[in-house]
C-alpha cells in the first residue's frame, strides 16, 4: 500500500485506506519520540523547501521539526502573498525553486487552490500546509490521530466542530477526513459563520450549542479570528463567549468521557475558557506532539517510504 | 474569385440567408455595391460584368453586434487595444461593438469618445460605438456630461465594472438620459453584499473555501434599477444578467411596461459554478457563474424575449493576471471569437433555440438596444455581413486567438459553428484560413 498521489493537497480526494495508512505510519513515528535519539536517517540527501506565504509559527515549526527528525536538508522561504500580486506569479516562484532541484515543497498560501496549482506545475511533491480557507490536511490528520488514540475506531463516533466554519481550512479537512472514517460530524456556531451550505460537505449543522454538544464524543473548538468582528460577522467576543464559548458549565452537559481539542492558538475566555483549556478533559498538547508525527509520516510516504520497514526501526 | 481582393461591386452566391430571425431553406444571393447592399434575396440574380463569389453553401447573415465589450484603450493596451479588439471582433463575425467606458482614464468626456472613434477608424476592422461613464472618473458621485458625449457619438452610459451604489445618482442618470433618448446600462451588483466575493455563493464556494457573491447582490440592484426606470421613464439596459431572480424581475418589469432591456452572455447560458472546482481563473467572472436553475432561467429568458440580446462581456486580461490564484486574478473572459460557436453548440444543437433566433439575438435585437445602425441587410443598408458554417466543428486553439489576450474558458474545447468570412461596409475584415 502506498499513497496514490505525489502530493498531499487535501483530504477531500483521499481514500479511507490512504488516511489510515498515514495514521498508522504516524503511530510508528510517534514511538520514536520516546527514544533518546529521535532522529532517523530516512530523508538524508533529500531537500525540502518550506514555502510560507502567510505567517505561521506552529505549523512551520512542526514541519521543520518533522523534516529534521527525518534528516532532510531544509530551506525556509517566507514572503507575503500580496507581494506576488505586483509582479512575480506563484508559477515564477515555484519554477525558480524547482530549477534548483528540490524534492518536496511544503506550502502555506492565502489562496484556495494554491497547493493544487503548485502540484500541477511541479514534478516535486507538494504538501499543502493550508491554502486559504480551503484545506489544511496535516492539521485534519493530526486531529484525527489524536481522536483515534482516545476513541479507537472513529466509526459511528460523534465529533462536533465549533467556530467560524466558513473560513476554516481546519474544519474542511476535519469534515472530509472524519466522515471518510465513519464519524458523524456536527458543525456549530452562529449562522454567519456556519452557513447552511456547509452541509454539502457531508456534515450536520446545528446552531444550538446545547444540542450540538449533548451526544458528542469530541468537541473540536476552532480559533475565532477576532478581526472578523469588524466585518459584522458577530457582535462581540463577549456575546460569542456567552453563546458558543466552551467552559466548564458546557462540559457538564456533555457525556462525561467527551474530550476537548483546539488547533491553537487559543483565545482564552472567548471560544474556550482557561479552566477547560488547562483542565483534565483537553488533549491540546497531544495534538501538537501528534502533529510532528503526522508530518513525518506524510513526508516519508510521499517520498516513497515503505510503511512496512518502519516496524523494525521503531 | 479570390476573397482577398474584393472589388467595389460584387455578388455573393450559393449562400443561405439568415434575416429577420429566419434561416432560409433556399439558396440566395447578396449583391454589394460601394459598401452598400444593392440587392439581397433567395434564388438567383444575374448581373452583367460583376465578379461573383461562391459562398460554398455558408449561412449569410447581418454582421454580429456585441453590445458589451472591453477594448481597454486607452490605458490597458497590454490586455487589448481598439485595433486588437476589432481584430477579435472581425474573427468572431462581428461588425459592430459597443465598448464599455472603464478604461484608464475612464471614458467620461466627449474628447475621450472622439478618441475612441478615431482609433477605431484607423483600425478599420469593426464599427466601434463607445459608451460613456455615468459618473466623472467613475467615482459614483456626479454625472458626466451626457449631452456633450452624445453629441460626440456616445450610444449609452454605464457604470460597468464600478456599480452605482448611490440610488439617487442612478435616478438622475435615467432621468437625464431619457431627454437624450439613450439607455443607461447597469452592472447590477450591490458591492456591500458582494463584499470580497470571487465566485457564486453556494455549495461550491462552501466547499472550495472561496468567498461568495450571493444572488441577492444582483437581484436587489436589478429590482432597484427597474423601479427607478419605472419612476423616471428612462431606458434601463441590464448588462450580463445571471440569476433566475433577476430574469424574473425583468420579465415582470416588461409586463408592467417599464422601459427595460437586458442582455445575457454566452458563459452565463452555458457554464455553472461547478466549473470553479478546478480553481482555474478562466471561470472567474463578474457576475459569477451561477447554478443550473439560473442557467436555465437565462436560456428561458432568451427564448421568451425577456432577455433581448446576447452580448459577450469580452473582458481581456493578460496571461500573467489570469495565472494568479483564483481569489487574486481579475474577473472576466474574452468572448468575441467563440460567441457564435458557443451559441450554436449549447443552444441550437441542444435544441433550445433555432439558428435564426440565435442570429437575431446577435444582430437586429442587439442593434435596437443602443439604436445602432446595422443588424439588418436590405437594399441601401451598409454591407455588414458574415458568412459562417453552422455545422463545422473546430477546436479553440490558443495560437489562433486574435485578441491580444487569451483568457477563454473554451481553450482546447471542441465547438460547432465557424465564422468563415466577415465584411464591414462591403470590405473583407476576416477570412478563415481554409476559405477562398
Amino acid at each position: 500500500m502506498a499513497l496514490s498521489s505525489k502530493d498531499l493537497i487535501g483530504l477531500e480526494h483521499m481514500s479511507q485506506e490512504e488516511i489510515t495508512l498515514i495514521l498508522d505510519t504516524a503511530d510508528a513515528f510517534r514511538a520514536v519520540f520516546d527514544r533518546p535519539v529521535r532522529k532517523v536517517p530516512i530523508m538524508r540527501g533529500k531537500t525540502v523547501v518550506n514555502l510560507f506565504f502567510e505567517p505561521s509559527t506552529r505549523t512551520r515549526i512542526s514541519f521543520e521539526l518533522a523534516e529534521q527528525r527525518l534528516s532532510a536538508d531544509i530551506i525556509n522561504f517566507s514572503a507575503s502573498s500580496s507581494s506576488l500580486k505586483k509582479g512575480e506569479t506563484l508559477r515564477d516562484t515555484a519554477e525558480n525553486i524547482a530549477a534548483m532541484k528540490i524534492d518536496m515543497i511544503v506550502m502555506r498560501h492565502s489562496s484556495p487552490g494554491a497547493a493544487q496549482y503548485l502540484a500541477d506545475v511541479l514534478d516535486a511533491s507538494v504538501i499543502n500546509a493550508g491554502d486559504g480557507p480551503h484545506e489544511h490536511p496535516t492539521q485534519g490528520l493530526l486531529d484525527i490521530m489524536t481522536m483515534r488514540h482516545k476513541l479507537g475506531s472513529l466509526d459511528g463516533k460523534k465529533v462536533t466542530i465549533i467556530g467560524d466554519i466558513s473560513h476554516s481550512r481546519v474544519a474542511r479537512s476535519n469534515i472530509y477526513g472524519l466522515t471518510k472514517l465513519g464519524a458523524e460530524v456536527t458543525l456549530c456556531g452562529p449562522p454567519t459563520m456556519v452557513p447552511g451550505a456547509m452541509e454539502q460537505l457531508g456534515a450536520k449543522v446545528e446552531y444550538d450549542l446545547k444540542k450540538a454538544v449533548r451526544d458528542a464524543d469530541v468537541l473540536n473548538i476552532l480559533r475565532i479570528q477576532l478581526e472578523r468582528q469588524s466585518q459584522m460577522v458577530f457582535p462581540s467576543n463577549r456575546e460569542y463567549a456567552l453563546m458558543f464559548g466552551i467552559d466548564e458549565d458546557v462540559l457538564r452537559t456533555t457525556k462525561p468521557e467527551c474530550f476537548v481539542m483546539h488547533p491553537g492558538p487559543m483565545n482564552r475566555e472567548v471560544e474556550i475558557s482557561s479552566a477547560v483549556a488547562d483542565g483534565p478533559r483537553q488533549v491540546i498538547l497531544d495534538q501538537v506532539t501528534n502533529g510532528v508525527a503526522i508530518r513525518m509520516a506524510v513526508i516519508y510516504l510521499l517520498s516513497g517510504g515503505d510503511p512496512g520497514s518502519l516496524a523494525g526501526r521503531g | 474569385m479570390d476573397w482577398k481582393s474584393i472589388p467595389q461591386e460584387y455578388l455573393v452566391t450559393n449562400v443561405k440567408l439568415c434575416l429577420g430571425g429566419k434561416l432560409s431553406a433556399k439558396t440566395g444571393y447578396l449583391h454589394v455595391k460601394d459598401g452598400k447592399v444593392k440587392a439581397i434575396g433567395d434564388g438567383e440574380l444575374s448581373v452583367e460584368n460583376v465578379p461573383t463569389f461562391d459562398g460554398n453553401g455558408a449561412v449569410l447573415s447581418p454582421g454580429f453586434i456585441d453590445v458589451h465589450v472591453h477594448f481597454r484603450e486607452p490605458g490597458r493596451e497590454e490586455k487589448e487595444s481598439i485595433h486588437t479588439g476589432s481584430r477579435a471582433a472581425a474573427a468572431g463575425g462581428f461588425t459592430s461593438v459597443v465598448t464599455m467606458p472603464n478604461t484608464l482614464p475612464p471614458v467620461d468626456s466627449a474628447p475621450m469618445i472622439t478618441y475612441q472613434f478615431d482609433r477605431a477608424r484607423e483600425s478599420g476592422l469593426c464599427r466601434v460605438f463607445p459608451t460613456g461613464a455615468i459618473s466623472k472618473n467613475q467615482d459614483g458621485e456626479s454625472l458626466t456630461e451626457f449631452g456633450d458625449m452624445v453629441a460626440a457619438g456616445a450610444v449609452g452610459f454605464t457604470d460597468d465594472g464600478t456599480p452605482v451604489m448611490n440610488g439617487s445618482l442612478m435616478k438622475y442618470a435615467l432621468q437625464y438620459s431619457k431627454m437624450l433618448g439613450i439607455p443607461v446600462t447597469c452592472h447590477a451588483e450591490d458591492t456591500s453584499l458582494a463584499g470580497s466575493g470571487v465566485m457564486h455563493a453556494g455549495s461550491w464556494s462552501a466547499k472550495l473555501g472561496l468567498p461568495g457573491i450571493p444572488r441577492v447582490a444582483e437581484d436587489s440592484m436589478i429590482y432597484r434599477d427597474c423601479e427607478l426606470a419605472r419612476a423616471t421613464g428612462g431606458h434601463l439596459h441590464v448588462a450580463h444578467i445571471s440569476t433566475k431572480g433577476a430574469v424574473d424581475t425583468v420579465r415582470r418589469a416588461k409586463a408592467d411596461g417599464i422601459n427595460v432591456t437586458a442582455e445575457a452572455t454566452p458563459h452565463h447560458f452555458t457554464l455553472n459554478h461547478s466549473h470553479c472546482q478546478t480553481f482555474s481563473p478562466m471561470f472567474k467572472m463578474n457576475p459569477p457563474l451561477r447554478e443550473e436553475p439560473d442557467v436555465e432561467a437565462v436560456i428561458a429568458g432568451l427564448c421568451d424575449g425577456t432577455i433581448d440580446c446576447i452580448a459577450t462581456d469580452h473582458a481581456p486580461h493578460t496571461v500573467m493576471e489570469k495565472e494568479l490564484m483564483f481569489d487574486q486574478a481579475p474577473f472576466g473572459i474574452i468572448g468575441l471569437e467563440t460567441a457564435l460557436a458557443v451559441g450554436i453548440t449549447s443552444l441550437v444543437k441542444a435544441g433550445k433555440l433555432d439558428l435564426g433566433k440565435l442570429v437575431y439575438l446577435m444582430t437586429e435585437a442587439a442593434a435596437k438596444i443602443y439604436n445602432l445602425p446595422g443588424g439588418k441587410l436590405e437594399e441601401g443598408t451598409d454591407a455588414d455581413f458574415v458568412l459562417f458554417d453552422p455545422e463545422q466543428q473546430w477546436t479553440v486553439l490558443v495560437d489562433e486567438v486574435q485578441s491580444r489576450s487569451r483568457n477563454s474558458p473554451w481553450l482546447g474545447e471542441k465547438l460547432t459553428g465557424r465564422v468563415k468570412a466577415t465584411f464591414m461596409g462591403g470590405r473583407n475584415t476576416w477570412l478563415d484560413k481554409d476559405f477562398s
